[in-house]
């Protein structure tokens, strides 16, 4: 959908809403380990992430759209992510961002879940420990891109 | 050459503590489980008045298999010592805690038994600290698997499992 200079345009219902959802995308504030301390500096002037959309990084569940699962998840916290996920209202998305957080990461314990994946759907993948904040970017703008031609949903969209 | 206070220690519990080596400038005595609470209230009349840490360790094919470092400080004095503590038994390890003397030894208290599976006995709150309170077994032991109970599944790795679905979440009852 492109905004042109005119004073109307046409474009379908979907498409607009799909837009709208794509193009404020408000994350929720879940930093779980080292990989937090890159969401941080993704938010931080540098690699700004609030000129994509992510305006603000919402501390409650009810009023963000994306979970950034950024660092281990511990089998102690599964049901609390549960629950966050379950809290969060529809339409939402999740992105595994690490390696622990895909797959468990160097973590090939007890204590450890090898990977988001085997509790919450996940859309986007990102490798990295910790992946670069661009690398983060580049899968927001992924998922936005994703949002827009109607095929995200949980599972493996692409590797970021 | 031992610091005056071991030889005090020593000199007032006889059988119940005997000297190991000082590998690190720290003197550290042995001291039998029954004994346990008497020597720390002996140290801490004396002084010593912090517990600076309380670990487990597992020497599997030595008997007895656990023992419980407990490192003491006096703050004043600049004293420390170290206690080793060995339960007899084995299958169900047990030692005195050592709270009412020091009380910030409940937290690691619960971390050693979490961990190890050692019980503290006259503990107020004896569970598990680390691990989900549903969990079984005592992962720090040398015979525990590293992956937990996964380890024992024949399972391929995620990416030959085909699992490119995530679970779907139950909608909430």
């Amino acid at each position: 959908m492109e905004m042109k200079n005119e004073p109307f345009f046409l474009t379908t219902v979907d498409k607009f809403v799909r837009w709208a959802q794509r193009s404020s995308i408000w994350p929720l504030t879940f930093g779980l380990a080292c990989c937090a301390i890159e969401m941080m500096n993704l938010v931080a002037p540098r690699y700004d992430s609030s000129r994509f959309g992510s305006e603000v990084f919402r501390a409650s569940p009810r009023q963000a759209d994306l979970l950034i699962v950024s660092g281990r998840l511990s089998n102690k916290m599964v049901p609390v992510i549960e629950t966050i996920y379950q809290q969060m209202p529809e339409p939402k998305w999740v992105i595994a961002m690490g390696a622990c957080a895909s797959s468990g990461g160097i973590f090939d314990n007890y204590a450890i879940v090898q990977g988001v994946d085997e509790v919450l759907p996940v859309d986007m993948y990102i490798p990295g420990c910790p992946p670069t904040p661009d690398a983060v970017l580049d899968a927001i703008l992924k998922l936005q891109k994703s949002i827009a031609d109607g095929t995200a949903k949980g599972g493996v969209v692409e590797r970021a | 050459m031992p610091k005056p206070f071991v030889k005090l220690l020593l000199n007032e519990f006889p059988d119940d503590v005997s000297q190991l080596d000082t590998p690190f400038e720290i003197p550290q005595v042995a001291v039998k489980p029954q004994a346990l609470v008497e020597v720390c209230e002996w140290l801490r009349r004396d002084g010593f008045n912090m517990l600076l840490d309380l670990g487990g360790v597992d020497y599997l094919p030595r008997t007895p298999r656990f023992e419980v470092v407990y490192h003491v400080l006096d703050v004043a004095a600049h004293r420390r010592v170290r206690l080793r503590v060995s339960p007899e038994n084995d299958d169900a390890p047990e030692v005195p805690s050592v709270g009412h003397v020091w009380p910030v030894a409940y937290a690691p208290e619960r971390e050693v038994y979490d961990l190890f599976g050692v019980k503290f006995t006259g503990h107020p709150n004896l569970t598990r600290i680390l691990m989900p309170d549903s969990w079984e077994g005592h992962p720090l032991r040398k015979d525990y698997p590293l992956q937990g109970p996964r380890g024992d599944a024949e399972k391929p790795q995620p990416a030959q499992q085909g699992r490119f679905h995530a679970p779907k979440l139950e909608p909430r009852k």
